[in-house]
């Protein structure tokens, strides 16, 4: 199937923010491709704040399942937490499961004032009660199927579909 | 008979932490990378985090050592483990209660980890060996045998402050001999690509055959200072002070001890370490423990985040 | 009970025989080789094609743990297992609890095995009271009661005036001094050779200083005294050496080596396998070659079991608590054959080894097939191939380095008196 183009999706969600919180607030990605996203939103939304990474492996509830991820980051939040508007990004919302994770991790520096989410693309198939405010687009994806965000070496965003068992 | 790694399952998985001998770099590397991620969490407001919920992890100190235990059992709360320590005290063993048959009671509990310390080399191999196979077993120490985390958190620290393994030169100095320390440094280092190791002690303090480790042997201060990057200082035991192994500790520290004057021996930045508890006056001189060269302070507090990387790995990695 | 063993190879190292040739038994005794005599009417015959047929083997060491220490094994158990390995005499060493050190305790042991009519015991007298090193026992009345050598067995020499004594007292006798060659004040609380292996596994060492300064007083207070020695367990290729520069002066010096430092090194022990935890200690690849051509050159005069049944909860312990010691009279046979294949050796020298000569060191009319002998006999397929497993292991200590290996040698039946005591 066709994907849309992740660049335009980024401008598109960029907008979106800027008209509605403007710049007052702090931005935390989520490993790996939501930190790719707040990194371009921080400089074109030119915040202020120091920009925030989360690896929520250590937050994960498959860990039983899966084990701990060969590569861990540290996560990284140089602000402070307590009282602070919040924007966590991440590039496919899914199940809400690593949301879910990233809430909590969040809470672990502190009780912020407010934590919104934004996100390049919807698929859906929500398994917590978890929703968007600042959406790229809604996509329809069959479960069978992984979506993930790419980088090139010159900073392009490009998205890429594969059969979750090939990726497996 | 080949035998398998008993710390490795058939897929090259860890599921125990033994020794640092014949484990590969990456995954040792892997460790040190987990590590860096909890130092972070250890930085924080909440050091806490939840990745060990419900799991039991028992301190099985056949040993005592209540340092060691307590940087564990820190370790292990704040991956939110439950922590059970037992110092099973040596009459118990001697009176026959055997030592599986404590490790057997407590399987029954439904542990999930053991971290053994014992007197004899060999006791965590031997846990590990007949334990239930979903329990992981961490070795804190085995007689001169081994003592895998802390050589880890050695070389976390040395990363941290040389960044690369591969053009340095490290010094172990003191009671190889006996030191479960020394071996496990000695093998994390050549695995990680130190090339050049060097091991200083009088004659009565080192092992057969030492170089087969792939160390360079040195007798003199001196002469094995020269050019190191990395002094690893050992813990000299009260009760090899004296007798057949050294005649006093003053001889002992006008010749080994590290005082300035043989600091500057070794390269102007070079680090200075320890294992800890020091005897001060005796491997080491005050000045040099807490001068500006010495990291032992940082290596207690990557302790614990080496150890909450090797407890987080262990447990995520299921038979 | 007349018995015709027929179409055997017979192997007699002593007389130098290897031929098929028949051997008719009557009244406990070998009364023909060859030709069957006249009148002969067998009550039993056995078919030996394809197998050998060779004097009941001798073992210089085997412990039966009685008295005192009966939860490791019993008499019952291992004299069963001596004959299940083809041995028909053995030494049995006095480190039991307590020691064999009164003629009363070695009259009872005597007693006991004799009524089962299994293999014929050997009890080696302790040369010191309870072992301790201090003073000498009743080595005359000893003797009596039936001790045929004197030893020190856990390599616990005494201090050398009261060795030199001993030596001198057996020597008034003619008796003979077994001596284990280790110095305890080297020796420490040492469970593996000080090598490479240990210095990575963190093991509190053996030296071989230990065994080559031991060795030396050995051979000074032997010469000084003249008594015949026997020196058990060699371990090290400097420690020959030395025996054999001693021999070819003329000391009447012989040893040993058991076969588990004929075939295994310190690498063995692998990753804390305690079932390697011996004494002496397992040395390095370089000292046991030196000891299997050692056996070669003559130098060593025999192959022992150093039989040392262990209880299984003993062995489930760090390697330096576990106990020593591993179980071996019925590995005898398929370890000296293995040696004997792997130096592509005649069975007759090979056999000579667990046969006539230590036969010959224990001073006992025993391992040889001449008419008028005692009908000690052990009759083996050497083509059958067994795992050693617990289960293939009759004595009750199951613990050997050689567990899951497949060895050479299957005993068939022996002959103890002309009794058949075992076969399969």
């Amino acid at each position: 199937m066709q994907l849309p183009d992740a660049e335009v999706l980024f401008k598109s969600l960029a907008k979106k923010i800027q008209s509605d919180v403007g710049k007052d607030f702090a931005l935390v990605g989520i490993y790996t491709g939501g930190v790719w996203l707040a990194e371009r939103l921080h400089q074109e939304l030119a915040i202020t704040q120091p920009l925030g990474t989360l690896d929520v492996s250590f937050y994960r509830d498959d860990f039983d399942k899966i084990g701990l991820h060969s590569q861990v980051k540290p996560s990284e939040i140089p602000f402070e937490v307590e009282g602070a508007h919040i924007i966590l990004v991440d590039d496919v919302l899914y199940t809400g499961r690593t949301i879910r994770a990233a809430v909590n991790e969040l809470f672990d520096y502190g009780r912020p004032a407010s934590i919104s989410l934004a996100t390049l693309v919807d698929r859906g198939g929500r398994e917590l009660p978890i929703a968007a405010q600042y959406i790229g687009i809604e996509l329809e994806l069959p479960a069978d199927k992984m979506l993930v965000l790419k980088r090139e070496d010159n900073g392009k965003l490009s998205l890429d579909l594969y059969d979750k068992s090939f990726a497996e | 008979m080949i035998n398998r790694n008993p710390q490795l399952d058939e897929n090259g998985v860890l599921q125990h932490l033994l020794t640092t001998e014949g484990l590969p770099a990456s995954i040792l590397l892997h460790i040190l990378d987990t590590a860096e991620s909890f130092v972070g969490v250890t930085e924080r407001d909440v050091k806490k985090i939840p990745l060990l919920r419900g799991k039991s992890i028992f301190n099985l100190f056949f040993e005592p050592s209540t340092r060691t235990r307590t940087t564990f059992e820190i370790a292990a709360k704040r991956l939110s483990a439950d922590v059970i320590n037992l110092n099973i005290a040596v009459s118990a063993q001697t009176k026959g209660e055997a030592l599986l048959d404590t490790v057997n009671n407590l399987s029954a509990m439904n542990a999930d980890m053991f971290i053994v310390r014992h007197a004899q080399s060999g006791a965590a191999h031997l846990i590990a060996k007949h334990v239930r196979p979903d329990i992981h077993v961490i070795n804190a120490g085995d007689g001169s045998h081994a003592h895998p985390t802390q050589a880890l958190l050695d070389m976390f620290t040395i990363r941290r402050y040389k960044e690369d393994f591969h053009n340095l030169r490290v010094a172990i100095i003191g009671d190889i001999l006996h030191s479960r320390v020394a071996r496990s440094q000695i093998h994390a280092l050549t695995t990680l690509g130190v090339p050049e190791v060097r091991v200083i002690a009088p004659k009565t303090l080192l092992p057969k055959m030492v170089e087969r480790l792939g160390v360079h042997v040195y007798h003199d201060m001196a002469k094995g200072l020269k050019d190191i990057d990395v002094l690893m200082m050992l813990r000299l035991q009260n009760e090899r002070m004296k007798g057949a192994n050294l005649p006093s500790p003053e001889e002992y520290f006008k010749y080994y001890g590290l005082t300035p004057e043989k600091l500057l021996l070794a390269r102007r930045d070079a680090i200075v370490m320890h294992p800890g508890p020091m005897n001060r006056g005796v491997e080491i001189d005050s000045a040099v423990a807490d001068g500006k060269q010495s990291v032992i302070l940082p290596q207690v507090t990557f302790g614990i985040a080496v150890r909450m990387a090797v407890m987080s790995i262990l447990a995520g990695n299921q038979v | 009970m007349k018995i015709h063993i027929k179409n055997g190879r017979l192997i007699d190292p002593k007389q130098g025989v290897d031929a098929v040739q028949d051997v008719f038994i009557a009244k406990g005794r070998i009364i023909a080789i060859g030709d069957a005599p006249s009148e002969f009417q067998a009550s039993r015959t056995i078919d030996a094609q394809s197998l050998v047929v060779c004097p009941g083997l001798v073992d210089l060491s085997v412990r039966l743990r009685e008295p005192g220490l009966e939860y490791k094994a019993t008499l019952e158990s291992e004299m069963g297992a001596a004959v299940a390995g083809g041995v028909t005499s053995f030494a049995c060493p006095p480190d039991t609890d307590p020691p064999l050190d009164e003629p009363g305790l070695v009259e009872m042991l005597k007693h006991r095995a004799k009524n089962l009519n299994q293999a014929h015991v050997y009890p080696i007298g302790a040369l010191t009271q309870g072992l301790r090193g201090e003073r000498l026992t009743e080595m005359a009345e000893l003797n009596d009661a039936g001790c045929v050598v004197f030893g020190q067995p856990d390599g616990l020499l005494p201090n050398l005036r009261v060795l030199m004594q001993a030596m001198r007292y057996a020597s008034t006798f003619g008796f003979s001094v077994w001596l284990r060659p280790q110095e305890i004040s080297l020796t420490n609380d040492g469970v593996a050779h000080d090598g490479e292996v240990a210095t990575r596994l963190g093991l509190p060492t053996v030296p071989v200083c230990a065994e080559t300064v031991a060795l030396s007083n050995i051979i000074l207070l032997a010469k000084e005294t003249g008594v015949r020695v026997h020196l058990c367990r060699v371990s090290s290729a400097e420690g020959l050496a030395m025996i054999r520069t001693a021999k070819q002066q003329g000391l009447p010096l012989t040893c040993d080596v058991t076969v588990n430092h004929m075939h295994l090194s310190d690498m063995d022990i692998g990753f804390f396998d305690s079932n390697c935890h011996l004494m002496p200690p397992l040395r390095s690849y370089s000292d046991r070659d030196a000891l299997r051509h050692g056996l070669l050159d003559g130098t060593i005069d025999a192959i022992c079991s150093d039989h040392a049944p262990v209880d299984e909860d003993a062995k489930l312990l760090p390697f330096g608590q576990s106990e020593i010691g591993a179980t071996g009279v019925e590995l005898l046979l398929p370890l000296t054959l293995k040696w004997g294949m792997e130096m592509r050796l005649p069975l007759l020298k090979v056999l000579a080894k667990i046969t006539s000569d230590p036969a010959q060191i224990l001073g006992i009319d025993a391992g040889c097939l001449s008419v008028g002998s005692a009908a000690d006999i052990c009759i083996f397929d050497p083509d059958y191939y067994w795992k050693v497993t617990p289960s293939a292991i009759l004595s009750q200590g199951k613990n050997t380095p050689f567990l899951g290996m497949e060895l050479p040698g299957g005993i068939k039946y022996t002959l103890v008196n002309g009794h058949i005591v075992y076969e399969r």
